[in-house]
């Protein structure tokens, strides 16, 4: 390279310079071959999905011959391909607390590439315990967020994902579910901009995006840029041992933990066929694919009465499982145990891949 | 003034840009759009103004432009 500013130098930074990124999806695909182009020295990539159909519109670095293979063995060959000179480290598994702190650790820049609040905040909280720099990007629709958290700026503040939302949102899945729409290129515009700040950080040219967070609409074409400044009450959501953090359950705190039976595409059929079991799709009304055969009542008409359904089973779906969930809480409290409640795990989209 | 609107919040809003009455300071503005728009008791959102993140309350001018963001989990 031999761009004002950067250099030898700065691709000598790039070598020695490593970066973790949790995801290998929307955001995740386009931000690592960039890092991998531009010759980041180490490149890890934790995930533990594998590739689906409805992935490939915006996840690029995978075609129709990687569909159910892991993702982040599709994505190490590709990027070993692109650059065979830098070592890619693939983890196929989820990023949880029992592994993220070793993780975290080995790394110079975490990229946060994830899908879900709770892993969100898990990363958030591990990256502060560890004062480790972390790319942080996030879609919904048609918008895009991007920031950069635990840089210190010349004043020396730093701040985190929590100085924004000190606590994940009640029911904040809800948005995250409802994504069965997204232009591919939103989270490829986001995840770029990620990988730019990374290799912003890597090599420390120009000022990174720390203590702003940047908003990008696509519609419009507009962004929007805020400050951010730490909030007194943040410490106090935050982990501040090791030990603390290894007690937290970040999927209860965000509206995850649940007694709730999950059931698969297979034992949902089963349940039809035996009788007595009304399949409830709580997805909004404007979600497709419809389906006529379940009975359509959207999780936010559930909240405000629940129906005085007869059968003896409910099975709540939604498109991927977790408001289906949120939703059988619900039931289950209505009915005080004298119904059995089920949520489809994977939703729709795992009936659709068992050939519904 | 002005109140720019993100993400699923437009839901809520209907719209992207709300022109509100003036309010002295943020408490009063949350509380007029409280009343304009009962969901957004319950919707989780941060509040700017002037492009920066308000956390306690704080003094409004008539050409403040004040902005409603909603956490976004999508990857």
């Amino acid at each position: 390279m031999t761009l004002p500013g950067l250099g030898e130098s700065g691709q000598k930074k790039l070598q020695e310079g490593s970066v973790l990124v949790v995801g290998a999806g929307g955001l995740g695909c386009p931000a690592l071959p960039y890092l991998a182009g531009a010759g980041v020295g180490r490149i890890g990539v934790i995930d533990d999905d594998v590739v689906e159909l409805t992935n490939l519109h915006r996840q690029v670095l995978f075609t129709m011959d990687d569909l159910g293979a892991r993702k982040v063995f599709c994505a190490a060959e590709r990027l070993r391909a692109l650059n065979p000179e830098i070592s890619v480290e693939p983890y196929s598994e989820r990023l949880g607390k029992e592994n993220a702190l070793e993780l975290i650790a080995r790394y110079d820049v975490i990229l946060d590439g994830t899908d879900n609040f709770a892993t969100r905040y898990l990363v958030n909280d591990a990256c502060v315990l560890m004062g480790k720099p972390l790319v942080y990007g996030a879609v919904s629709r048609y918008e895009g967020q991007v920031a950069v958290f635990n840089v210190a700026d010349e004043n020396g503040a730093a701040t985190n994902y929590r100085d924004l939302f000190p606590v994940p949102p009640a029911d904040g899945e809800v948005l995250n579910c409802a994504a069965g729409g997204v232009l591919g290129v939103l989270p490829g515009i986001i995840g770029t901009l990620q990988a730019t700040e990374v290799i912003k950080l890597l090599t420390g040219i120009g000022t990174p995006l720390s203590n702003r967070l940047m908003i990008y609409n696509l519609l419009n074409a507009r962004s929007y840029t805020l400050d951010i400044r730490p909030r007194a009450k943040t410490r106090q959501h935050l982990p501040d041992s090791r030990e603390a953090f290894l007690q937290r359950n970040y999927e209860w705190e965000c509206g995850l933990g649940t007694t709730i039976r999950e059931i698969t595409a297979g034992e949902l059929g089963d349940l039809q066929q035996a009788g007595q079991t009304l399949v409830v799709d709580v997805r909004e009304l404007w979600e497709k694919p419809e389906i006529t055969t379940f009975q359509r009542v959207p999780l936010s008409a559930l909240k405000a009465a629940v129906p005085d359904w007869k059968e003896t089973t409910i099975a709540l779906v939604c498109q991927s499982g977790v408001r289906s969930l949120l939703a059988a809480e619900l039931v289950q409290q209505h009915f005080e145990g004298s119904k059995e409640v089920v949520s489809l795990k994977g939703g729709i989209a795992a009936l659709q891949q068992a050939g519904w | 003034m002005k109140v720019l609107v993100f993400g699923q919040l437009t839901d809520i809003t209907g719209s992207d840009t709300l022109e509100v009455a003036e309010a002295p300071d943020t408490g009063r503005l949350l509380e007029q759009l409280k009343q304009r728009f009962p969901a957004l008791e319950t919707a989780a959102f941060l509040l700017a103004v002037d492009q920066q993140v308000i956390e306690n309350l704080t003094a409004l001018s008539p050409d403040s432009v004040a902005a409603l963001l909603p956490p976004f989990s999508g990857g």
